[in-house]
């Protein structure tokens, strides 16, 4: 991957009167890569983007995309940029084909318009009214959009709110797509999974502020999170009978069953599972496991001291 | 090097045929510019027996609402049109998809409000026809030129207005209430379906204040005189001039291309 900053921020800061909606974030995304921006809503991220995209002014800091400050940029910046916003409509009365044609027109240097269809498998839609089409279909016709004036740098916001799983898959697939054109893609969301499958890098913002950066393998520490040893407490016995070493760290889950983070799996492993034997018991639901992004994801955004369950 | 931009030029005639598209396939405003008008030409006309006065002239009922109607044909189709096309599209965020590219916003514009002349220029036609056709209501070559004249500066003072008052417009929902509340009381006090003769000195005189008494009564005008030059008068030109730019004027000040005003 280059390592040519297309997005450099250092320092940005939002304030809407009192309210700090971004309170100083740093960000650097390079070329050809898909970089996920996350967070929940509120956290200062549709700020953020409208900013990088040119639609909103920042209080403080420093940002550039594609070497130039989106606020002041000219009119050619914006056709090296395609965005593709949350929520739009498909243009009225035109078909998939003159939708996109009609912004072809825009651009000095635009695609071909059967090919970006094809891109995005919607040739088959091509003479259909783009009113007609689907959820899955329009926002399709929207990454079409955004991608016909050939730009480096794609913006995609909240791309896969509201699909059903197949649409979901197949607008994946688009977007993963992207990469292989050589564009350089920034994706807000709040789905974890999307975020997983397709980014290469991850940036998590709440309150304002990035939390943690990472790749989905790395985001949050996540490699060096303690793993989960989840188990239902054995019949014929009570908590109150589980190893004293073992004790201090076990904590119950919302579902009822003793959850046991471990650093030493098979340490743990081996306790537990001798005072069972010992004992005659079950270990039933036994479970060992990593914490998913979205656990992860969870932790960063909500309360620093957070306690996952609570003590048994 | 970067491949050069299109030409002004060929960016505003390309937006304004998929703008001209957009309207002739839109079923709502297909009514409002052709079939509306005609109907109310062909009920006010054929109801309405009688004469009243235009500037010191007599004129046959029929005569004076083929105007009257003309006019309020032109306002719906340019400002009543844009407000709720543009409400509507800003608040379903195509405005802001729009702006998101390279074209400029007075290309945008620009492609809008030849599309609102084109549209005028065709009912216009309608309404005349089907006037000479059913009434025999007939103008002189010099009137119809001044009736063009008319039309077009109606067209885009009515469509710099129709931005203006889109920048006040909360909602697509609201717009179309907007539009009519806006010009209801207008159709009663220019001239259009009361001549104004029949009205007070005092209803006259705030007819007047507003730009659709001026439209009205270039129209009328020519309705009675056969010369360009007694067919327009140079007052009402200013007038409606006057409103178009400080409209425009407004418009570039308020403007919003996205709902609840986000451009800060």
């Amino acid at each position: 991957m280059s390592t040519e900053p297309v997005i450099s921020v250092r320092g940005l800061v939002k304030r809407y009167g009192d309210h700090e909606a971004v309170r100083g974030i740093d960000l650097q995304i390079y070329r050809g890569e898909i970089f996920a921006f996350l967070g929940p809503n509120g956290a200062g991220k549709t700020t953020t983007v409208e900013i990088l995209e040119g639609f909103r002014k920042a209080s403080g800091g420093e940002v550039e995309v594609l070497g130039l400050d989106p606020g002041r940029a000219p009119a050619s910046w914006r056709s090296r940029i395609g965005i593709v916003l949350q929520d739009s409509e498909a243009e009225p009365g035109l078909s998939v084909r003159e939708s996109l044609t009609m912004y072809a027109g825009y651009y000095p240097a635009p695609r071909d318009v059967n090919e970006t269809l094809a891109l995005v498998d919607l040739s088959g839609q091509a003479d259909q009214r783009a009113t007609a089409l689907s959820g899955g279909q329009r926002r399709r016709l929207d990454v079409a959009m955004a991608l016909i004036g050939d730009p480096e740098l794609i913006f995609l916001d909240e791309p896969t709110t509201g699909f059903d799983p197949a649409a979901r898959r197949a607008a994946w697939a688009v977007i993963g797509g992207l990469r292989d054109l050589g564009k350089t893609v920034f994706l807000t969301t709040h789905y974890m999974e999307e975020a997983e499958r397709l980014a290469d890098r991850i940036a998590v913002i709440a309150a304002g502020q990035i939390v943690s950066e990472g790749t989905p393998r790395t985001l949050g520490d996540r490699q060096l999170e303690a793993a989960r040893i989840v188990f239902s407490v054995p019949v014929g016995s009570s908590p109150s009978e589980i190893p004293p070493e073992l004790t201090p760290r076990v904590r119950k889950e919302a579902d009822g069953r003793l959850l046991l983070p471990s650093e030493s799996v098979a340490q743990d492993l081996y306790i537990l599972a001798g005072w069972a034997i010992e004992r005659g018991l079950e270990l039933h639901d036994l479970e060992v496991s990593r914490p998913t992004l979205e656990d992860v994801y969870l932790q960063l955004t909500t309360d620093p001291d957070y306690s996952e369950g609570s003590p048994a | 090097m970067e491949p050069a931009p299109r030409g002004p030029i060929a960016l505003l005639a390309h937006q304004t045929r998929y703008e001209l598209l957009t309207t002739c396939r839109n079923p709502r405003a297909r009514f409002l510019t052709i079939i509306f008008p005609v109907l109310l030409l062909v009920i006010f006309a054929g109801v309405f027996h009688g004469t009243t006065t235009v500037s010191g002239v007599h004129v046959k009922l029929s005569r004076y609402f083929t105007a009257g109607i003309l006019a309020m044909a032109i306002v719906l189709g340019s400002y009543a049109n844009l407000v709720i096309v543009i409400a509507t599209l800003r608040e379903s965020g195509v405005l802001k998809r729009r702006r998101a590219t390279p074209v400029p916003a007075a290309v945008l514009v620009g492609a809008q409000a030849i599309s609102a002349v084109a549209t005028v220029a065709i009912m216009s036609t309608v309404v005349l026809l089907v006037a000479k056709i059913l009434y025999g209501i007939g103008l002189s070559t010099g009137a119809i030129a001044a009736v063009a004249c008319t039309a077009v500066l109606g067209a885009l003072t009515f469509a710099a207005i129709g931005y203006a008052v889109s920048g006040m417009v909360g909602s697509a929902e609201a717009a179309q209430p907007i539009t009519q509340l806006t010009t209801m009381p207008l159709w009663f006090l220019s001239g259009v379906l009361i001549p104004t003769a029949s009205l007070s000195g005092g209803l006259r005189t705030i007819g007047k204040i507003f730009p659709v008494e001026h439209l009205a009564n270039g129209l009328h005008l020519a309705s009675v005189h056969s010369t360009f030059s007694g067919s327009i008068s140079g007052t009402d030109v200013l007038v409606l001039a006057a409103w178009g730019l400080a409209a425009a004027a407004f418009a570039t000040w308020r403007f919003s291309w996205v709902p609840g005003n986000a451009a800060t």
